[in-house]
């Protein structure tokens, strides 16, 4: 099931007193439920504004962009912001835990912006996804009480708490030693698998790009199928 | 509806944790507003008293809204001999509690010192009700002391120097010269008035014209007045009523008037309107002043939190969203430094230290704290956290989330 449709995408931004620079450029990209996508690229290539585009934070310029089949663009922007709270799950690279919130509440916050059950049992269902992420015992515990592997582990449980369809991650082992970023990897596709959510991973990093299905390389704002990272 | 519901309870839980996280910031705005809420709920307050203390002073010389004074007379000057009874029917028929004779003469008392002349005023028990005159010492006439043989006097505090300041629980007595010579017991004392030097004394009409009637010679101050205390609303149609019955039962040989004297007769409007706009307008200066430092503190600290409102639009939060957390965030903190305010405000507006001080003793009835003053105070601290929290608000709705996260 196609969960991204990605056709002829453009985006653009005005300057003052210059032309418009055109940042990204005939972008295609199809996106499955369950797909592992990795997409490399050097600095100002335009990742971020595709991450953009792709976590519904941005509309492109011109072109086709479905998400389950419905055109973005035709979106309001609350009915946009609902959809990604519940079908994107984003990991930062500097995790963006709420300071001065406990582990708990961390996980917590995406179920605020949720309905229903998720919304009033939301300290259960975030309880059981700590505990999912071997972070059981580290409920109240405050992100600066946590070591930087656990803080990603928490930021995995929130992004993944509302079970999103769409987990886009971006640089997610770029403030980790090597040992603890493979780990953290290794976390995030065990829970994407079980979800049955497609991770969609931007980085520099060629063996975190390496362990993606379908790898793409942006560069100059033109997406391009890479045939083999480098390991 | 449930979209509804848990948007808003969602939106408090995200003000809550706010306000529990960033506990400096919401107290340096709490002190702010709390300090500028109390301000304005205090100065109203204290307002209030002040405006008592004002009336309560215009009563005790004019009497109380609505007072009228009736006088009568013959054309020829005489007192006409009816009236006693005149007066008794007109109570009875307009069923008037509040009333009271009020007659002035020269009464000689004999001190240690000699014989002295002592302005008396011969009033009815109501009088000390209707004129809210205080007594130092002692308690005002009631009926029973019309049956007493020996009638009783409240005197000045000039009096009861001149006398020795005897404790009124021996019964102090004086003897007051006329015709005879007639004991009378010092039931109690009131406070002289700032340029009062000389003594001065009231007693019930009935005992001081027994003594020194009013048709002899020593009467010296006019003929007695008649006072009423009725509702400002039928006073209108009581001077009709008693000018024509007065003036019916007495004939044309009379000259009857009858006519509302009190210091709400002569106003037009609100009277304290003045007095209440200056107060009004100082307190809207200092609210003005509270909640532009805590519009300073919002905006200062937003900048911090603009990484943190990235972090929430990216986990689902609408613009919408975000603008009402931040406001009610705002709403929040400055209801409850709202409430500090107010409670500080009745704490210092009832305080006896701060009611001595505004009433400088004019004031029997203190009012109960405004009601109007602390709603305005709640109103206020509301009105002002949703303007404080507009301005944030606006600002964090156009928050770039990308841009916000990396920030």
């Amino acid at each position: 099931m196609t969960l991204l449709h990605l056709e002829g995408v453009t985006r653009t931004v005005q300057l003052i007193d210059a032309p418009p620079l055109t940042i990204l450029s005939g972008v295609d990209l199809v996106v499955n439920v369950g797909d592992r996508v990795s997409i490399v690229g050097r600095s100002g290539s335009g990742k971020t504004t595709l991450l953009n585009l792709l976590g519904l934070l941005d509309s492109p310029t011109s072109g086709t962009m479905l998400f389950e089949d419905r055109a973005v663009q035709s979106l309001s922007s609350g009915a946009r912001d609902r959809l990604r709270g519940r079908e994107v799950g984003f990991i930062f690279q500097q995790f963006n835990l709420l300071p001065g919130r406990t582990a708990l509440e961390n996980v917590m916050t995406p179920l605020l912006y949720a309905e229903g059950r998720q919304f009033w049992q939301r300290a259960r269902i975030a309880t059981a996804m700590l505990e999912r992420v071997d972070l059981g015992d580290r409920l109240a515990s405050l992100p600066d009480r946590l070591s930087g592997g656990e803080q990603q582990r928490v930021a995995i449980a929130r992004s993944l708490v509302r079970g999103p369809r769409l987990i886009l991650a971006d640089e997610p082992t770029g403030a980790l030693d090597l040992e603890t970023g493979e780990t953290v990897m290794d976390l995030i596709d065990e829970v994407a698998t079980e979800s049955g959510a497609a991770l969609v991973t931007i980085t520099h990093d060629p063996a975190i790009a390496a362990r993606a299905a379908q790898h793409f390389r942006l560069d100059h704002g033109v997406l391009r199928v890479a045939s083999a990272v480098p390991a | 509806m449930k979209r509804l519901a848990s948007n808003l309870v969602g939106s408090v839980v995200e003000a809550w944790q706010e306000v529990r996280i960033h506990k400096t910031r919401v107290m340096l705005s709490l002190i702010g507003v709390a300090v500028a809420v109390c301000a304005i709920t205090t100065v109203v307050g204290l307002g209030a008293v002040a405006q008592q203390a004002t009336v309560e002073q215009s009563e005790r010389a004019g009497g109380r809204a609505a007072s009228l004074y009736l006088s009568a007379s013959m054309n020829d000057g005489s007192t006409p001999i009816e009236m006693p009874e005149i007066w008794r029917t007109a109570l009875e028929r307009y069923q008037i509690d509040y009333a009271s004779r009020v007659v002035n003469i020269s009464q000689t008392v004999q001190f240690t010192d000699g014989a002295v002349p002592v302005q008396t005023i011969g009033v009815d028990p109501p009088y000390g009700t209707m004129h809210r005159v205080t007594l130092d010492e002692g308690d005002w006439f009631t009926d029973d002391d019309q049956n007493r043989l020996a009638p009783a006097v409240l005197v000045n505090t000039v009096f009861w120097d001149r006398l020795g300041r005897p404790d009124l629980r021996t019964h102090p007595t004086i003897s007051l010269l006329g015709t005879g010579t007639t004991t009378a017991v010092v039931t109690g004392v009131y406070p002289a008035l700032s340029w009062e030097t000389e003594p001065a004394m009231y007693m019930l009409a009935d005992a001081l014209t027994a003594l020194t009637p009013v048709a002899d010679s020593n009467f010296q101050f006019g003929p007695p007045s008649y006072e009423l205390w009725v509702p400002v609303d039928v006073s209108g149609a009581l001077v009709t009523a008693l000018q024509r019955d007065v003036q019916g039962a007495l004939g044309s040989a009379a000259f009857v008037q009858v006519n509302r004297q009190d210091y709400a007769a002569y106003q037009d409007g609100d009277p304290y309107l003045s007095l209440k706009l200056t107060v009004g307008a100082i307190a809207g200066l200092v609210l003005l002043l509270g909640a532009l430092g805590l519009v300073n503190i919002a905006l200062v600290t937003l900048k911090q939190r603009i990484r943190e409102i990235g972090i929430r639009r990216s986990f689902g939060a609408t613009a919408g969203r975000v603008f009402f957390a931040v406001m009610m965030e705002s709403v929040v903190a400055t209801v409850v430094a709202g409430i500090v305010g107010v409670i500080a405000a009745v704490l210092i507006v009832k305080s006896p230290f701060v009611e001595n001080f505004i009433s400088q003793g004019q004031v029997t009835d203190f009012p109960p704290f405004p009601v109007e003053a602390a709603v305005l105070g709640l109103v206020c601290a509301s009105a002002v956290g949703a303007l404080a929290g507009l301005i944030p608000a606006l600002v964090a709705v156009r928050v770039k989330v990308i841009d916000a996260i990396r920030y």
